[in-house]
């Protein structure tokens, strides 16, 4: 039988590795969402497995809306990096310091 | 220690998922990066269907797969991104992101390790008896209890959609706004224009004093 900690445990380095794409991929702003992607979805498998485990469905209406909200930040996030790349012709994180932050 | 048909297609995705996830982020291509993030996406449905989760498990698949991903791969496509050859960060950074991640993990298997989460102290649940739907359930709960964050959530789509097109729209804008620097500009002489104009006791006295 499979516990629950296997399940938390494969979040777990599925989040991990997901923060480490954010620290190696400075180039790209399209890997940026897409490690963003990969963090919601380990959180929700988070969500489902203690939705089952405790016999509760409010966490699958939980990730119901995580869901909504992720596929919303996506479509926004693409259109402005569309827009960005219009305006600067590149999106590497390096070269968008004109805010100097 | 057996290995049961559950536990097989457990591990199976659970390798599937982290395998895909790691070559998103180390892979070059972003196409093949996205590619990569749908099976990954496709692997997370099949272990959320081994928890019943039957309804995630499809909009899953549906919502991102057919619609998300495709849109990640229409502004990869679309965008003229350099596969630039700049890998000395990359190969800079990896040591501190292993570092962060290993640590991250190492502190994590304290919590959700087994004497917390294992099999004895939170028992697998009882399978569900016949009949039961999923979708039903969720359906009863979502449009009942939860049914105003339900069409909150609505609004934030429409939201999303209506700022994606706002943000990306080029054509010519038909709409009235003001021009705030020409009004500003503007002067007595384009506004106020004074004519002279002789009344009608004006034309009366005048005829008079010519007669």
């Amino acid at each position: 039988m499979i516990q629950l900690s296997d399940y938390l445990t494969v979040a777990a380095i599925l989040f991990a590795i997901s923060v480490a794409g954010i620290i190696i991929n400075r180039k790209n702003v399209i890997t940026l969402l897409m490690c963003l992607e990969l963090m919601l979805l380990s959180v929700n498998i988070n969500f489902i497995a203690f939705s089952r485990y405790l016999n509760d469905l409010q966490g699958q209406i939980f990730v119901f809306f995580i869901l909504t909200v992720a596929a919303a930040e996506a479509a926004i996030g693409l259109a402005i990096l569309v827009a960005l790349f219009r305006n600067r012709t590149t999106i590497d994180v390096e070269e968008l310091n004109r805010l100097k932050g | 220690m057996e290995i049961n048909f559950e536990q097989i297609v457990f591990y199976g995705f659970s390798a599937l998922l982290i395998l895909s996830a790691l070559m998103v982020i180390l892979v070059k291509n972003s196409v093949k990066a996205v590619l990569f993030l749908v099976l990954s996406f496709f692997s997370t449905a099949g272990l959320w269907m081994l928890l019943q989760a039957e309804f995630l498990a499809i909009a899953l698949v549906l919502v991102y797969v057919g619609a998300v991903m495709v849109l990640f791969l229409f502004v990869v496509m679309m965008l003229d991104v350099r596969v630039a050859a700049a890998r000395h960060r990359f190969t800079r950074l990896l040591p501190l992101a292993i570092f962060i991640a290993a640590g991250f993990l190492y502190l994590l298997h304290w919590i959700i390790g087994e004497h917390h989460f294992g099999s004895d102290v939170m028992p697998p649940p009882s399978n569900v008896e016949e009949g039961y739907s999923n979708v039903r359930e969720l359906g009863k709960m979502l449009y009942t209890d939860y049914f105003l964050p339900f069409e909150l959530a609505a609004v934030i789509l429409l939201v999303a959609m209506i700022a994606a097109i706002s943000l990306t729209f080029r054509g010519k804008r038909s709409r009235k706004s003001q021009n705030i620097d020409k009004q500003v500009r503007v002067t007595k002489a384009e506004r106020l224009k004074i004519i002279s104009y002789d009344t009608p006791q004006e034309k009366d006295k005048s005829k008079e004093a010519s007669s």
